[in-house]
């Protein structure tokens, strides 16, 4: 990293589940998965939320069986 | 033997009473193939997030199994068979969690207000949000305090 310092720059954030006192990523936790979803229902990029390849995939596999047992929805009309 | 944790859905227009003997039905095939429930948990009546069977809400239990294979696979062939079990669910565990699931938590927060857990939505206004203003960094807050400083520093420069 130079030290110039740059107009856009914007320092990484950390991933959200990664420290220790992260929240256990759990499909019956509706309130939790919701923050990772987008106001029509989908799941939101990592490169959004910051969270990390391994967690996302767990998210997204929480997601879907949350919506499997319509706790939350495929879609938002 | 191994761990799983099961949920089922039940039509709406089953009595309370109904979905317990239903339950303890479960409950019986699955201890006769040698198994063994671990905790049994009622969600109640809730309201499904989109329509199953025609039906708009649904009642939800959730058991934790201790069982063998094929002690569960007949329990969730019964849960098929069943008319009144609208869906299932049966995943395999690495261990069963102690204590009420995050279900039950979030109904005991709902009714006392909203709990420490901030909601991330920024269409209500949540008190955790006075410190600074609604970044659309949003699911990442109510986090480590770390974590919001460099959110802070990062904005800054």
């Amino acid at each position: 990293m130079s030290t110039r310092p740059r107009p856009f720059f914007r320092r990484r954030k950390s991933c959200p589940f990664s420290s220790d006192s992260a929240p256990k990523i759990d499909y019956k936790d509706v309130k939790l998965l919701q923050r990772f979803t987008s106001e029509r229902g989908k799941i939101v990029p990592s490169r959004i939320t910051a969270v990390s390849a391994k967690k996302q995939r767990e998210l997204a596999r929480a997601i879907k069986r949350a919506r499997f047992l319509a706790l939350m929805p495929y879609v938002v009309e | 033997m191994a761990l799983y944790e099961n949920v089922f859905i039940v039509r709406q227009d089953v009595s309370n009473q109904q979905v317990e003997e239903l339950t303890t039905r479960f409950t019986e095939i699955l201890e006769s193939g040698g198994g063994k429930v671990e905790k049994t948990e009622f969600w109640g009546l809730r309201t499904m997030a989109y329509k199953i069977k025609k039906n708009r809400k649904g009642h939800y239990v959730m058991l934790n199994l201790d069982a063998p294979p094929p002690a569960v696979q007949e329990m969730e062939r019964n849960m098929q068979l069943s008319e009144d079990v609208i869906r299932h669910m049966t995943l395999r565990v690495d261990e069963l969690e102690e204590g009420p699931s995050a279900v039950m938590k979030f109904r005991g927060e709902r009714t006392r207000n909203y709990g420490d857990r901030s909601d991330s939505r920024p269409s209500p206004a949540v008190a955790s949000d006075d410190s600074k203003p609604a970044a659309p960094e949003a699911p990442a807050a109510s986090d480590t305090p770390a974590a919001e400083a460099s959110k802070t520093e990062g904005a800054s420069e």
